[in-house]
C-alpha cells in the first residue's frame, strides 16, 4: 500500500525542517470547475495540503465567509459526487498535492460512508476532517473510513481536557488540527495568548503533526502561528477573495498569489 | 387549585416520588437506539460533558429540587388544570380533556424547562444565558428564568418569526433579553439554532445553551424530557381521580417535541395508551411546504444529533413551512424517532387550513383560545377521536395559549385588527 500523501508530505517537510502551509476553501464556491482548477494553481503556490470542504446547508462550526461560501456551492448545485468527481480530474491533471476534505457528517452519510470512503480514495482524496463526529461518537464509521485508506483528521479546542488531548492525538491520523480559539472559523485580528503553550501541550503528547488554524489570515500571523507547531491552516481569508472575485476572469491567479505569500511567510520559519 | 367545576382534581405538590418505571433508553452516550448522540464540534465537548454531570447530580439534589418544585408551584402556577372538553365530547362522541400547558406563567410548557435549565446553569456557575425561539414561547421563558434567576440572556430568532410573532419579541425585550433577529437561510428556527450554537462555541466557558426543545446533542433530548415530564405525570394523576382509569390516547403537537413527550413520558409504559404526535403538514408535500419529517424525511444528523430530517438526495437540511412558527422546524427529536420505530408512537400530519380551524373550533366551542402550535392537536382531534371506541378517553395538551397568534391570524384571514 503507498503512502498517505498527507504523510509523504509531512515527512519531507520534516527532513527540510519546514512547517505545512494548508489552505481551506470550500469546493463549488463559485462553481466546480473554479475548484479543478484551483487545487493545482494552489498546489504550485507552495500550499503543502489542500483542504476541501464540502459544502452543508447548516454549517454549525462556520463563521459568516464559510457560511457564505457553502451557500454559493450549493445555489452552484455542487453534490458529493460532483466534488469527487472534480477530485479526479484534479489528480487526472496531474497534481499530486494532498486533499482533505473537511466536512460536516450528514452529506457523506446520505452518500454512504462506506461507498464515499472508496469513492474517495478511487478520486484520490487522502483524508477527511469530520467537524461534528467526534471520534469517540461513531468509532465504526471512523473505521470504515480509515479501512479504505482516508485519514481521519481530529480537532482539539483550547477547552479540550488534557486527558481528552492524549486520546484525540492517539486518534487523529495525518495531523492534529488544534482549533487555536473558542469560536467558529472566521478572520481575527490577534492570536491568542496561550497558543505556544497550548499547542506545545498537544506536541507532548501527540505523533502526528500539530497543525494550528481558525482566524489565522495575515502572512505575519501564520508564521507566528507556525513557530510553536508543524503546521497553519489558513481559510476565511482565501474564501473571502474567491468571495470578492468569483466572477473575475484571473480568480485563480489572484487567490493563487495570495497563497503564496502565506506560504513563503510559513516555510520561511524553521524548526 | 383550581376550583372550576370542570376541571380535575389537582395534585399539587406530591411530584416527587416518580410513579414511571426506569426507562431503559437514552444509553450512556445519549443514544436512542440509532437516534441521539452528541454530533457537535469538539469544542463543545467539555461543556456537554459539564452539563451532563452536573445535570446527573442536581437531578438528585434535595435543595435543587426544592427549589426547583417550589417555582413550578408558586411561580408558573403548577399543576396546570386538566379541563373536561364538555362540547367537544358530545360533539365527537368521546371523552375529550384538555391538559392545559396554555396556563402556564408566560403561556406556555416552555417554562418548564426554561426554569429547570437557568436553575441548573447558575448552580454550574455559568453567567450568561443563550437561546434560540421560534414561535418566541421559549425565548419568553428563557426571558423570564433569566429575570427572575439574575442572569445575562440573549436569544436568537429568525427575522421571519420575529415578524409573525412580534408580541413575543417584545415581551422578550421588556424582560430585559437582548432578542437577536437572524436573516440567514430560511429566517426560522434552524437558523436560530445554527446561530446559538456559534454563539456558545465561541463562549462555552461562561455561557450557557438554554435548548428549548427534546432536540441536539446529548443530555438537552433527555434532559429537557425530565424537566417537562412534569406535565404527563401530572396528568396521570389527574385523569385516574377524574375518569379512575388510563386515557385510550394522548394527542399533542410536534416541532422539536418537548411538548408531546413531556405529556407521552409518564405513559410510555403504559402499552394500552397510544402516544399521538402531530406534525405540521403545512399547504403542500414538496419540500418547503411542510415540516412533516416522518412524511417526507429520512434519517440524518442535524444540529448535533441523529434523528428523521427533511433533506434532499445529497443530505441538504431543507427549508420548511408552518402556518405555526413553534412546528416550523426541519428535524424532529430523536426519542419520537425512537418511540415511532418501536411503534409505540403514531404520527399525523396536520395542515395550515386544519390547524387554522382547529384554532377556531377550541376558542368557539371550549372558551380556549389556543396557540397555533396546539391548534394542530386540535385539528386532528375529530379524526383521532373517532378511531377510539365509543367510550374512548383522550388527552390532547394544549401546549400554550393564542394570544401571541391573534394578529397573525387576523392578517392571515384579512381582517384589520
Amino acid at each position: 500500500m503507498s503512502t498517505n500523501r498527507i504523510d509523504a508530505r509531512f515527512t519531507v517537510l520534516k527532513k527540510s525542517g519546514q512547517k505545512a502551509f494548508i489552505a481551506y476553501f470550500s469546493a463549488g464556491d463559485p462553481n466546480l470547475e473554479a475548484t479543478v482548477r484551483l487545487v493545482p494553481a494552489l498546489a504550485e503556490a507552495g500550499v503543502d495540503v489542500i483542504e476541501l470542504g464540502i459544502p452543508f446547508s447548516d454549517p454549525m462550526a462556520d463563521g459568516t465567509a464559510n457560511q457564505a461560501a457553502a451557500e454559493r456551492a450549493l445555489l452552484a448545485g455542487t453534490t458529493v459526487a460532483g466534488v469527487l468527481d472534480a477530485v479526479r480530474r484534479i489528480r487526472a491533471g496531474g497534481c499530486q498535492v494532498p486533499i482533505l476534505f473537511y466536512s460536516y457528517l450528514n452529506p457523506i452519510d446520505s452518500y454512504g460512508i462506506a461507498r464515499f470512503a472508496a469513492d474517495a480514495v478511487a478520486a484520490g482524496a487522502d483524508g477527511i476532517l469530520p467537524l461534528d463526529l467526534p471520534p469517540d461518537e461513531d468509532p465504526a464509521l471512523i473505521a470504515t473510513l480509515r479501512a479504505a485508506g482516508l485519514h481521519t483528521v481530529c480537532l482539539a479546542a483550547p477547552t479540550t481536557t488534557p486527558e481528552r488531548k492524549r486520546f484525540l492525538a492517539r486518534e487523529s491520523r495525518g495531523f492534529l488540527y488544534y482549533v487555536c480559539r473558542l469560536g467558529v472559523t472566521g478572520e481575527r485580528a490577534e492570536l491568542p495568548p496561550d497558543l505556544g503553550e497550548q499547542v506545545a501541550a498537544l506536541k507532548a503528547v501527540a505523533r502526528a503533526p500539530v497543525c494550528i488554524g481558525f482566524g489565522i489570515s495575515t502572512p505575519e500571523q501564520a508564521a507566528a502561528a507556525a513557530a510553536p507547531g508543524d503546521g497553519v491552516i489558513v481559510g476565511s481569508h482565501l474564501v473571502r477573495l474567491i468571495a470578492d472575485h468569483g466572477s473575475d476572469p484571473d480568480l485563480v491567479g489572484i487567490v493563487a498569489r495570495r497563497a503564496r505569500v502565506l506560504a513563503d511567510a510559513v516555510h520561511a520559519v524553521r524548526t | 387549585m383550581s376550583s372550576d367545576a370542570t376541571s380535575a382534581p389537582a395534585t399539587a405538590s406530591a411530584p416527587p416520588k416518580r410513579n414511571e418505571k426506569k426507562q431503559s433508553w437514552p444509553d450512556a452516550k445519549g443514544r436512542f437506539g440509532p437516534y441521539g448522540g452528541r454530533y457537535v464540534p469538539e469544542t463543545l465537548i467539555p461543556a456537554l460533558d459539564e452539563l451532563t454531570a452536573g445535570w446527573k447530580s442536581l437531578k438528585r439534589d434535595r435543595a435543587f429540587q426544592k427549589e426547583f418544585q417550589g417555582l413550578l408551584a408558586n411561580f408558573i402556577g403548577r399543576p396546570t388544570p386538566l379541563t373536561f372538553a364538555t362540547r367537544l365530547s358530545q360533539r365527537l362522541g368521546r371523552k375529550i380533556w384538555l391538559k392545559r400547558e396554555d396556563l402556564c406563567h408566560t403561556g406556555a410548557h416552555k417554562i418548564n424547562n426554561a426554569l429547570g435549565q437557568v436553575l441548573l446553569a447558575r448552580n454550574l456557575r455559568k453567567t450568561r444565558i443563550i437561546a434560540e425561539t421560534g414561535a418566541g414561547q421559549h425565548g419568553v421563558a428563557t426571558a423570564t428564568a433569566c429575570a427572575l434567576i439574575g442572569l445575562k440572556c440573549r436569544i436568537y430568532m429568525g427575522t421571519e418569526d420575529m415578524r409573525r410573532q412580534a408580541p413575543n419579541v417584545f415581551r422578550m425585550r421588556l424582560l430585559g433579553a437582548e432578542v437577536i433577529g437572524i436573516d440567514a437561510g430560511s429566517k426560522t428556527l434552524k437558523d436560530a439554532i445554527n446561530e446559538a450554537l456559534r454563539d456558545w462555541v465561541a463562549n462555552v466557558r461562561d455561557t450557557h445553551y438554554c435548548l428549548g426543545t427534546v432536540y441536539g446533542p446529548h443530555p438537552f433530548p433527555v434532559m429537557v424530557r425530565d424537566f417537562q415530564s412534569v406535565i404527563g405525570r401530572e396528568a396521570r394523576k389527574q385523569i385516574l381521580a377524574a375518569e379512575g382509569r388510563l386515557p385510550n390516547a394522548l394527542l399533542a403537537c410536534v416541532g422539536g417535541g418537548s411538548n408531546a413527550m413531556g405529556l407521552f413520558h409518564a405513559f410510555v409504559k403504559d402499552a394500552g395508551v397510544r402516544l399521538i404526535g402531530v406534525e405540521a403538514g403545512g399547504n403542500g408535500n414538496d419540500f418547503g411546504q411542510h415540516a412533516a419529517r416522518f412524511d417526507g424525511g429520512r434519517p440524518g444528523v442535524f444540529q448535533g444529533t441523529a434523528t428523521w430530517v427533511l433533506q434532499n438526495t445529497d443530505g441538504q437540511v431543507q427549508n420548511t413551512h408552518s402556518v405555526s412558527a413553534g412546528l416550523d422546524y426541519a428535524a424532529v427529536g430523536p426519542e419520537h424517532a425512537w418511540l415511532r420505530d418501536q411503534g409505540r408512537a403514531e404520527f399525523l400530519r396536520c395542515s395550515d387550513a386544519e390547524a387554522l380551524a382547529g384554532f377556531h373550533l377550541l376558542a368557539e366551542a371550549e372558551a380556549i383560545i389556543p396557540a397555533l402550535e396546539s391548534s394542530h392537536a386540535i385539528g386532528k382531534l375529530a379524526e383521532v377521536a373517532a378511531s377510539l371506541p365509543t367510550d374512548g378517553v383522550l388527552i390532547a395538551n394544549i401546549s400554550g395559549r393564542g394570544d401571541k397568534d391573534v394578529a397573525e391570524i387576523a392578517r392571515l384571514e384579512g381582517l384589520k385588527l
